[in-house]
C-alpha cells in the first residue's frame, strides 16, 4: 500500500513528488510516457514569469509570484540553469499605454518586485533590437528563463533519490475507490494507495472523471513555436512580450538558457490531447507576429518548430483541491501558463495538504540537493583532461553541433531516472538538439543505447518510446 | 514499328530522346543535340546495362561488420534484382581487400561481384 | 604548446588531397585531424559508383576513391589523428582539439587548411508542418544506416528533395527491398545529376514530382503517411494534395558547409556559399588559413573537390615558404545576371598561378546562354552553353597574363542570352 500516488511526471507531478519526499511516506509516480516531461511540461515558452499577468487574488497569481521567488534556490539545489534575465511587455501604440499601467498595477498587487514602466529611449538602450514602433514597456526584472526539461528531470531525480518510485509506460486505465484507499489500474499492474494526486496535465479531466460525478473538462490549447539557431541567440537579451492590441495577442521572443532564440506561441483550442502537430497556419502566424515587438529577427535561422498543449481549464485558474466526492483524491488541474513558473510553489502547496492529512514530520535524512550531469563544456582544459584520463569516453564527441561527449550520454543511461530513448538522451544532454538536428549523431547515439542498455538493441531503440523505433529490419530481408 | 522515349544522361541538358525501333533494331534516334545522345540511345534500347553496388556482411573484422561491393562490370539492367537476391546469401570472412571477388558469376551474367572496401 | 606547420582539419576527400599536395610541395610537418573513426569522410558511405571519372579516368565507388588517397597518405607517412574533434580555432591559428587518448590539447599551427565538409539541411530548417515522429531522416543518415550498418530505417519511403544523395538513396533502398513511392522536389527542376534521375528513379519507376513539397506528416510515434502538394509562387496549391502511406520520409534538401569553427576564428563567411570568402590562393580572410572542398562551397563531384584541395595544399606551403608576393592589388570578382557566386571571391594577380580556375553556380535553369567574363568593360570570354543549371557547378579559367596586362578594377562573370 502506497501512501501517495502521483499521476503524471511533468513539472507539477515531479515538484509535488519532490516536496512530498521530505516526509517518511511511500510514494510512487505513474507516468503514461516513457520518460518524465513528455507532455505540457516539454513544449512551452521555458520562461519563469514575473507574475503580473494573472488576475489579482487568484491562485495563479499567488503561486506564480511564490514560484518565481523560489527559483534561485531551487536551481542552485538542483544544479540546473536558471537565468533571471528580466522581461518587457512592449507597447507599440500610444493609445494602448493604459494596458501597461493595468499590468503594472496588477503586478504590484500580486507582489511582483521591481516592476517599472520604461520609456522608449531607455528601452532602446536596454534592448536595441526592439521594434521601432515601441513607445514604452513594462519591465519586470524578476522574470527569468529555465530549461523546462532539466527542471522537471532534476525535481524527479531528487524525488527518486529521496525514495519516490517512478513507473513509466504506466497509463492509468481505471481508479477504484475501495473503502479507505484507491486502487489504480495500469498495464504494469495495480497500485493501492491512500492518497491520489492527479497531476495529469491535459488528461487531468480524464483522471478526475474516473472518481468524481462532478465532471471536469480540460481543453488542450495548442501553442506553436519556432526555435532559432544559436547564431540568433543574442538578438534580444530579455524575454519580449507584446502588449495585446486590437489585432490580438502577439508572440513572445526570448533567449533560451542554452543560447537559442525561441519565438511563439500561437493559441488554438483543439480536441486531440495528443495533437502536438505543427500547422502551416500556426507557423505562419508565429512568423508574421514575430516582428511585432522585435525587429530584424533572422527567421532564416530557424532550426526547428514544435507545438505544445496547454492544459486549459474553462475557469482559467489552477484547480488544486481535494475532490469533493472523492476524499483523499487531490486534483492539480488546469496547470497552464504560468504553470512552469508556479510548479515549485505547487509542490509546496500540495505537499502541505498531504502533510496535514498524514500528520507526517520531515525526514531527518531528506536530501534537498541533486547533482546534474557532469558538464565537460563548463570545465577548464585541466579539469577536462583529468576527467578524460579517468573516463576516456568524455574525450569522444558524439554530437558535433552541441559538442556532447560519449561520457555524458552514457551517464544519462545509468542515472536514477535513466534515459531510454534518443529524445530522452537529447533532452538530458542536448545531443541532437543543434543545427544538424541529429543527422550525424543519431546513429551513434542509437549504438550507444543498444550497447549500454540490456533490453535495448538496434531494432527497438526508439525516438521516444512506444512504437517510435528507428530501424524496421535488415538490408535485403524483403528481397 | 515501336518508339521508345528516353532521357539522355550525357550532360545536364537531359535531351528527350525518341528511338524508333523495328524487330529489336534501332531505325533512328531523334531529339538528341549531339552524337553522345545517339550513342547512349542505341545502347540503352538494345542492351541497357548497369553497375550494381551493395553491401555484404563480413565476419572476423575488428572495424567492419559490412563491406561494400560492386559488380566488376556492368550487368544487364534486367538482372539487377536477381543480382541483389544472389547477394542476399553472401557472407565473407576477413581479411578482405578491395577487388577481392566475393561472388562469382552473379545471376549468371558472367560478371563477378568484388569488394570495394577493405576489412582487416 | 606543440607546433605544426600545416594542420588540416578534416580527413575526407578535401583534407586528404590537400595533405598530399602539401607534401608534394615539400612540406613534411603536416597533421590531419579527423573526427570520425577512419579517413575518407562521407565517401565511406557513398558505396555507389560514379566517382573519379575526371581524376582516375575510371568509374569508382566512394570507398574505392577514398582508398586511393588514403593509401598515398599512408605511403607518404603523413601523420593523422582519428576520433579527434577540433573544438576551436583561434584567429592566431591555435587549434584546440580533443580525443579520448590525449584529452583536450592545443596545437600552434603555422598554416591551417579547413576541410570540414558540410552537413544536410534538417527538417526544422525546411519548415514542414506536422507531427515529429520517428521515421524522418536526412538522406545521409539513412545512407549511413543502410550502407554501413546494414539496417533498414524504413520500408515504404517518400523522399523530399531531389538532391543527389536523395536520388542515390531512392535506388539504394529500392535495391535493398524498400518501396520508394515518390520523390517530391520543391523547385521546378531537380538539384541532382541527370544521370542519377535516370538510373536511380526511372530505372525503378519511381515518380519525380517537380514543384511539389511536403505539407503534412502524419503519425504520432512513427511516420504513417506524408502528404505532398504542388507549389506555385512558393505556396502549396490547395486541392493538389496527394497522401502517401509510408513509414519513412527522407530529406535531401541541400547541404550547408560546416563553418562553425571558421566563425569562431572570425573568418568572413559568404552569405551565399555559406563558406569562407577566399582569394585566388583559397586563403580565407585570416592569413595562412585556407579552405577547400565542401566547407568552402558545396560541390557535385568529388573530383573537383580533390582538384581544389590540391590547390589549397600547395598554396599553404607557398604561404609557409613566404613565397607570396606582397600583393599590391586585389580585384573583386563580381557575379550577376544569374551567376550566384564565384570561388574565389577576389583575385590578387601577382599571387596567382598562370591559370586560375574560377568555379561558380547559376541560380536557375538557363538554356542557350553565354557565359561571359568582363575585365572592367572588356569582354574576354563569351562562351555559349546549351544549358546551365543550379545543380551543376560551372567553371572558367582566368590567365595571369591577361589580368596583368589589362589591370582591371573588377572582374565580372555574368550570363548573356543570344
Amino acid at each position: 500500500m502506497y501512501d501517495v500516488i502521483i499521476i503524471g511526471a511533468g513539472v507539477s507531478g515531479s515538484a509535488i513528488a519532490r516536496e512530498c519526499s521530505r516526509y517518511p511516506l511511500k510514494i510512487a509516480v505513474l507516468e503514461k510516457c516513457e520518460d518524465v516531461c513528455c507532455g505540457t511540461s516539454k513544449a512551452n515558452s521555458a520562461i519563469i514569469h514575473a507574475g503580473y499577468d494573472a488576475k489579482e487574488g487568484t491562485l495563479m497569481a499567488k503561486l506564480n509570484v511564490e514560484g518565481n521567488a523560489m527559483m534561485d534556490e531551487l536551481a542552485k539545489d538542483l544544479d540546473i540553469p536558471f537565468k533571471r534575465i528580466g522581461s518587457f511587455v512592449v507597447c507599440t501604440d500610444e493609445e494602448n499605454r493604459d494596458g501597461l499601467t493595468t499590468l503594472y498595477n496588477r503586478g504590484v498587487t500580486n507582489g511582483v518586485p521591481g516592476l517599472r514602466i520604461v520609456e522608449r529611449d531607455e528601452l532602446k538602450e536596454m534592448e536595441p533590437n526592439i521594434s521601432d514602433e515601441a513607445v514604452a514597456a513594462l519591465y519586470a526584472p524578476s522574470a527569468g528563463i529555465v530549461c523546462p526539461f532539466e527542471l522537471n528531470l532534476a525535481m524527479a531525480e531528487n524525488a527518486a533519490e529521496n525514495g519516490v518510485e517512478f513507473y513509466f509506460d504506466s497509463p492509468v486505465e481505471e481508479i477504484k475507490k475501495i473503502e479507505d484507499h484507491y486502487e489504480i489500474h495500469t498495464p504494469k499492474g495495480i497500485f493501492n494507495t491512500k492518497y491520489v494526486i492527479n497531476a495529469a496535465g491535459v488528461y487531468a479531466d480524464t483522471i478526475h472523471n474516473m472518481v468524481s460525478e462532478d465532471k471536469m473538462e480540460i481543453i488542450p490549447r495548442k501553442g506553436e513555436y519556432y526555435l532559432l539557431d544559436k547564431s540568433a541567440g543574442k538578438h534580444v537579451a530579455h524575454t519580449i512580450f507584446q502588449l495585446p492590441t486590437k489585432m490580438g495577442k502577439g508572440v513572445l521572443v526570448t533567449p533560451t538558457v542554452h543560447g537559442n532564440m525561441l519565438v511563439g506561441p500561437t493559441s488554438m483550442d483543439i480536441e486531440d490531447k495528443e495533437g502536438v502537430n505543427t500547422t502551416r497556419k500556426g507557423l505562419d502566424e508565429v512568423a508574421m507576429k514575430s516582428s511585432m515587438a522585435v525587429k530584424n529577427l533572422p527567421m532564416r535561422d530557424v532550426i526547428t518548430s514544435f507545438a505544445g498543449l496547454r492544459a486549459h481549464h474553462p475557469d482559467h485558474e489552477f484547480i488544486i483541491e481535494e475532490v469533493k466526492d472523492a476524499p483523499n483524491f487531490i486534483d492539480v488541474a488546469g496547470i497552464e501558463s504560468p504553470g512552469l513558473s508556479s510548479c515549485p510553489a505547487i509542490g509546496v502547496m500540495v505537499a502541505k495538504m498531504i502533510q496535514e492529512k498524514t500528520g507526517s514530520v520531515e525526514k531527518p535524512d531528506f536530501k534537498k540537493t541533486r547533482k546534474g550531469l557532469i558538464k565537460p563544456s563548463e570545465m577548464t582544459l585541466e579539469e577536462r583532461n583529468e576527467l578524460i584520463k579517468k573516463d576516456p569516453r568524455y574525450g569522444t564527441i558524439i554530437c558535433r553541433c552541441e559538442m556532447v561527449t560519449e561520457g555524458e550520454i552514457v551517464e544519462t543511461l545509468h542515472r536514477v531516472i535513466p534515459a531510454r530513448s534518443l529524445d530522452g538522451v537529447k533532452r538530458r544532454t542536448r545531443a541532437g538538439m543543434g543545427r544538424c538536428q541529429a543527422g550525424f549523431c543519431s546513429p551513434r547515439v542509437m549504438e550507444i543505447l543498444s550497447n549500454e542498455v540490456s533490453d535495448i538493441d538496434m531494432y527497438n531503440v526508439s525516438k521516444s518510446g512506444g512504437h517510435s523505433n528507428f530501424i524496421v529490419g535488415n538490408d535485403k530481408e524483403d528481397l | 514499328m515501336e518508339t521508345r522515349e528516353l532521357t539522355c544522361i550525357g550532360c545536364p541538358m537531359g535531351c528527350a530522346l525518341s528511338v524508333e525501333m523495328e524487330d529489336g533494331k534501332v531505325i533512328s534516334v531523334s531529339g538528341n543535340t549531339c552524337q553522345q545522345g545517339d550513342i547512349y540511345a542505341r545502347k540503352e534500347v538494345t542492351n541497357p546495362t548497369r553497375i550494381v553496388t551493395s553491401i555484404v556482411p563480413v565476419s572476423g573484422s575488428k572495424e567492419e561488420i559490412m563491406i561494400s561491393v560492386k559488380t566488376a562490370h556492368d550487368i544487364p539492367k534486367d538482372k539487377i534484382f536477381e543480382c541483389m537476391k544472389d547477394l542476399k546469401s553472401v557472407k565473407v570472412q576477413a581479411p578482405v581487400h578491395i577487388g577481392d571477388v566475393v561472388l562469382e558469376n552473379v545471376a549468371g551474367t558472367g560478371v563477378d561481384v568484388i569488394a570495394t572496401k577493405e576489412a582487416l | 604548446m606543440k607546433k605544426v606547420n600545416v594542420v588540416i582539419i578534416g580527413g575526407g576527400p578535401a583534407g586528404l588531397a590537400a595533405a598530399l599536395s602539401a607534401k608534394e610541395a615539400g612540406e613534411t610537418d603536416i597533421l590531419i585531424l579527423e573526427r570520425d573513426t577512419k579517413l575518407g569522410g562521407i565517401l565511406n558511405q557513398c558505396i555507389h559508383n560514379g566517382f573519379g571519372l575526371h581524376t582516375f579516368k575510371e568509374e569508382l565507388t566512394g570507398p574505392e576513391y577514398a582508398s586511393r588517397f588514403i593509401e598515398k597518405v599512408k605511403e607518404q607517412k603523413i601523420p593523422y589523428k582519428l576520433n579527434t574533434m577540433v573544438m576551436d580555432i583561434s584567429s592566431d591559428k591555435v587549434v584546440t582539439a580533443m580525443n579520448s587518448k590525449e584529452g583536450l590539447f592545443q596545437i600552434q599551427a603555422k598554416a591551417i587548411i579547413l576541410a570540414m565538409g558540410c552537413r544536410e539541411r534538417p527538417r526544422g530548417a525546411l519548415n514542414i508542418p506536422g507531427y515529429r515522429p520517428a521515421g524522418i531522416y536526412s538522406a545521409g543518415t539513412a545512407q549511413k544506416l543502410v550502407n554501413i550498418d546494414g539496417l533498414m530505417p524504413g520500408k515504404e519511403v517518400v523522399i523530399l528533395g531531389s538532391g543527389d544523395i536523395g536520388l542515390i538513396m531512392a535506388r539504394r533502398m529500392t535495391l535493398e527491398g524498400a518501396k520508394v513511392k515518390v520523390v517530391a522536389e520543391l523547385m521546378p527542376y531537380s538539384g541532382g545529376l541527370k544521370r542519377n534521375i535516370v538510373q536511380c528513379l526511372d530505372d525503378f519507376g519511381i515518380p519525380l514530382k517537380l514543384s511539389h513539397t511536403v505539407v503534412d506528416i502524419e503519425g504520432k510515434e512513427r511516420v504513417e503517411a506524408v502528404t505532398i502538394a504542388e507549389v506555385k509562387d512558393g505556396k502549396p496549391v490547395p486541392g493538389t494534395e496527394e497522401r502517401y502511406t509510408c513509414d519513412t520520409l527522407l530529406l535531401s534538401c541541400g547541404l550547408i558547409p560546416e563553418n562553425e569553427l571558421s566563425n569562431q576564428a572570425g573568418i568572413e563567411i559568404s552569405p551565399i556559399t555559406k563558406g569562407p570568402k577566399v582569394n585566388e590562393s583559397l586563403e580565407t580572410t585570416i592569413d595562412g588559413v585556407f579552405a577547400c572542398g565542401n566547407v568552402l562551397h558545396v560541390h557535385d563531384l568529388v573530383d573537383f573537390v580533390s582538384q581544389e584541395a590540391k590547390q589549397a595544399g600547395k598554396n599553404a606551403v607557398k604561404y609557409l615558404k613566404d613565397q607570396e608576393v606582397k600583393a599590391t592589388k586585389t580585384i573583386p570578382i563580381q557575379t550577376d545576371n544569374g551567376v550566384r557566386y564565384s570561388v574565389p571571391f577576389v583575385v590578387r594577380p601577382e599571387d596567382m598561378d598562370d591559370l586560375l580556375t574560377v568555379r561558380f553556380r547559376v541560380g536557375g535553369v538557363y538554356k542557350d546562354h553565354f557565359i561571359s567574363v568582363y575585365l572592367d568593360d572588356e569582354r574576354i570570354l563569351h562562351k555559349p552553353s546549351k544549358i546551365l543549371a543550379p545543380g551543376e557547378m560551372e567553371q572558367i579559367i582566368l590567365t595571369k597574363k591577361k589580368l596583368m596586362e589589362v589591370d582591371p578594377s573588377t572582374i565580372r562573370i555574368t550570363l548573356e542570352d543570344k
